[in-house]
């Protein structure tokens, strides 16, 4: 079966073990993950993981109910890039001389609507935030230049149906009571 | 993380975590568990010594056998099963009985003594990430640095182990926070939040799945460990008289319904029955109740029932459609299932169909049974031994089974007559599991006989606890079925690596004079006409009972389905 790009977000208990339960369940199948990362959510005390995937739908199904399965998970969900909104975020550190000697540098920048986040004498930095392949292709466009660093985020994303966590807590406080 | 609690207790003052941690465990009904002391647990241990009257403590010769005891205590009594050790290697000692029962769906809470918590981290004196070691094989681990944190926590790990899909538990607890002093009150658990241990049943599904019934000309079911784990024994049984559908058990499932009900078709999987597993490929619809669908039944996936209609009567979300595909889901506990599928269901019987049954199964008899139970060369084998056994048991004992060959050989043949009577390590397969799991199986139901069943390989593998079985003086029965052979993987070896048997002759020692080391009478036996008074005698004794009996060494468990193949190239011979 063909493999897909899927967003997982699960949401969770914040709780000390659970992101190395989660990543355990990926390891026993032998999944690489794209990316992974967690964040407070919208609701006070639950958190959120995305995780990116690539694999086939049976798989990306059994793995969403694996975690599910797990105590602390309140619900866990998964998306195709056609159903969420997702950005990622660079930074770039170039040494300051380019900026100043290298006039192509300015148009470089400013085509890709990237931010300079700060500027030293010795260094500056820039930040973007756009598709996977906007950000690599600003850093293919800045390697000219000498890149110093360059780091990129796991993908945040929203999805474009709603969760409605609430509402499943709600009935999860029903059923309990 | 919010849990609903009740029946709050009484506030007792200023006692130690050591202490709450007995207290925690006497509120939630615990009477009997297995461990083994060591540094970072004595504080608990030295609990235990106060509390003795209250709590009976078995010291196990090695902490695996604490975990298989726990097991074994949980499958006979239906309780959750308990097991300490010290930190390091006390605790990684566990993880092969977590990683049994987290396969198995057996309630069991761990308790771990840990270093103390300004030490976590610094590799201190066996120090081990026993959290992070045991994640993957527990339904649920917490690790607790403060006294204060004892009671919730380990009131979440009871309630977390029996509810819903049974499991193990790890709790790890630091040795500050064992001396540590605080107000004890507990308060039992009752839900958390992000845990539905219970799914409610569609009830529209129950209409879809009665209306596939109903169409069914060839209908089987198949059946696992859910029925007795979901105590629907009787449920279920109404059900196969009502529905007149035959059925067949997966290893865990055995004993759920008496070996000689009418309805019962035997086992199905790689050394199950002829029968069931060929007819798998030739009913037309397929009822698995409680039962996960594991390789070890389907064989090849791809020729699976692919003609039939799926009904799937399952209580884990995460099983549904994860090896094979149903028509119909029904997602509940199989008690309240089977109970609503019982109101709707037109009694049936299917003459024709079960024919094809008997007629398999008359071809199993002539080529395999007769030859396993009535043998005409000279060495024994192990179907005529459990024959002898149902003898002398009445189909009434706990068989507790290693495994190997004489596993398989054991839950084909024993009978049993009542439910949570067959213990044996089933998704896991873990060789050494029986001798320490029949230390529990007996303590877990004190008026029953006890036979443990196990392989001269397996049974070196924790034979240690016959020390455990002497010091307890438990009236266990052990029958090593001796092959001089891992025999399982030789069949292996003989029947796909060309008889090259790599590593799988034992040079075995004396085992009567081991077991009378312990002071534990013992027998060997190599003649048949010894058979009979040998497991007589075993069988009347109300002592711990020793008997080797010395089988056919390269004898061979069939059917068998090669691994991989379909359940229709189940081979006779
Ligand atoms: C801990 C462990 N190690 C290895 C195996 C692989 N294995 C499965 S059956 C078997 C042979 C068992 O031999 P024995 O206990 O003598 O039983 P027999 O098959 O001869 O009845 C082995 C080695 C296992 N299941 N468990
Ligand atoms: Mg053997």
């Amino acid at each position: 079966m063909e493999t897909k790009t899927y967003t997982l977000s699960v949401y969770s208990e914040n709780n000390i073990g659970l992101l190395n339960r989660i990543s355990a369940i990926f390891l026993k199948r032998h999944i690489n993950l794209e990316s992974f990362s967690t964040s407070a959510s919208e609701i006070p005390d639950v958190f959120r993981f995305v995780i990116v995937i690539n694999v086939t739908p049976n798989t990306v199904r059994r793995l969403v109910q694996q975690i599910e399965k797990q105590v602390d998970v309140i619900k866990a969900f998964y998306h195709t890039d056609e159903e969420t909104i997702f950005q990622e975020n660079a930074l770039y550190k170039v040494k300051s001389s380019a900026l100043f000697e290298e006039r192509h540098i300015q148009n470089v920048i400013k085509n890709s609507h990237a931010n300079i986040v700060t500027v030293s004498p010795e260094f500056f930095v820039i930040e973007k935030t756009g598709f996977r392949e906007e950000t690599e292709q600003l850093r293919k466009d800045l390697e000219p230049f000498g890149l110093l660093q360059f780091v990129r985020s796991g993908r945040i994303s929203v999805t474009k149906a709603k969760m409605g966590i609430s509402e499943i807590l709600n009935t999860f406080k029903n059923n309990n009571n | 993380m919010s849990a609903n609690t009740q029946n709050k207790s009484k506030v007792i003052s200023n006692i130690s975590g050591a202490e709450a941690v007995i207290r925690c465990l006497l509120e939630e009904g615990v009477e009997t568990l297995y461990g083994y002391p060591g540094g970072a647990i004595m504080p608990i241990y030295d609990e235990l010594y106060k509390f003795q009257d209250k709590l009976h403590h078995v010291l196990t010769r090695h902490e695996q056998g604490a975990t298989h005891a726990a097991q074994g205590y949980a499958r006979t009594s239906g309780k959750v099963g308990v097991a300490v050790a010290t930190s390091g290697p006390g605790a990684t000692n566990l993880v092969t009985g977590i990683a049994d029962a987290q396969i198995d769906s057996t309630p069991m809470v761990c308790i771990t003594g840990q270093v103390a918590s300004h030490l976590l981290g610094s590799d201190a004196f066996q120090e081990t990430d026993i959290i992070g070691i045991s994640t993957p094989v527990t339904k649920w681990n917490c690790q607790i640095t403060k006294a204060s944190e004892i009671p919730e926590i380990m009131a979440r790990a009871f309630f977390i182990a029996r509810s819903g899909r049974p499991g193990p538990v790890l709790i790890d607890i630091t040795k500050d926070a064992q001396f540590e002093h605080f107000d004890f009150s507990y308060k039992k658990c009752t839900g958390i939040r992000s845990y539905q241990p219970y799914p409610i049943l569609d009830e529209v599904k129950v209409e879809e799945a009665i209306a596939l019934i109903n169409q069914a000309k060839k209908p089987f079911i198949v059946w696992g460990q859910g029925v007795i784990l979901g105590q629907a024994e009787e449920e279920f049984k109404t059900f196969l008289e009502t529905s007149g559908i035959p059925a067949a058990w997966t290893i865990l499932g055995l004993s759920a319904l008496p070996t000689d009900h009418p309805s019962n078709r035997g086992m199905v999987g790689m050394h199950g029955n002829y029968a069931p597993n060929m007819l798998t490929n030739e009913c037309d619809l397929l009822i698995a109740i409680g039962m996960r669908f594991d390789d070890r039944v389907t064989g090849d996936l791809n020729t699976y029932a692919k003609q039939a209609k799926i009904i799937h009567l399952e209580l884990d979300p995460a099983e549904v459609n994860k090896n094979v595909t149903a028509d119909v889901t029904l997602l509940a506990d199989c008690k309240i299932t089977l109970h609503r599928l019982n109101e709707k269901i037109t009694p049936k019987t299917y003459p024709e169909w079960i024919q094809r049954f008997d007629d398999l199964d008359a071809i199993e008899y002539k080529k395999v049974i007769y030859n396993d139970l009535h043998p005409t060369k000279p060495g024994l084998t192990m179907g005529e031994t459990i024959e002898m056994i149902n003898t002398y048991s009445k189909g009434n004992a706990v068989i507790v089974t290693d495994v190997g060959q004489h596993q398989m050989v054991a839950c084909r043949y024993a009978k049993f007559n009542q439910s949570k009577s067959n213990v044996t390590s089933g998704g896991l397969g873990t060789m050494g599991f029986a001798l320490p799991a029949a230390i529990g199986a007996k303590m877990g139901a004190p008026d029953r006989e006890v036979v443990a069943v196990i392989g001269d390989g397996g049974y070196q593998m924790t034979i240690q606890e016959l020390g455990t079985i002497f010091q307890q003086k438990l009236a266990v029965k052990i029958v090593v079925l001796n092959n001089d052979f891992l025999g399982m993987v030789r069949q292996w070896q003989q029947l796909f690596f060309d008889k090259r048997y790599a590593s799988t002759e034992m040079v075995n020692p004396d085992f009567v004079k081991i077991a009378e080391g312990y002071y534990i009478q013992a027998k060997r036996i190599n003649q048949r006409e010894e058979l009979e008074d040998a497991v007589q005698d075993m069988m009347a004794s109300d002592q711990p009972y020793f008997l080797e009996v010395c089988v056919e060494k390269e004898d061979n468990v069939f059917p068998m389905i090669p691994t991989g193949a379909s359940v229709s190239a189940i081979r006779l011979e």
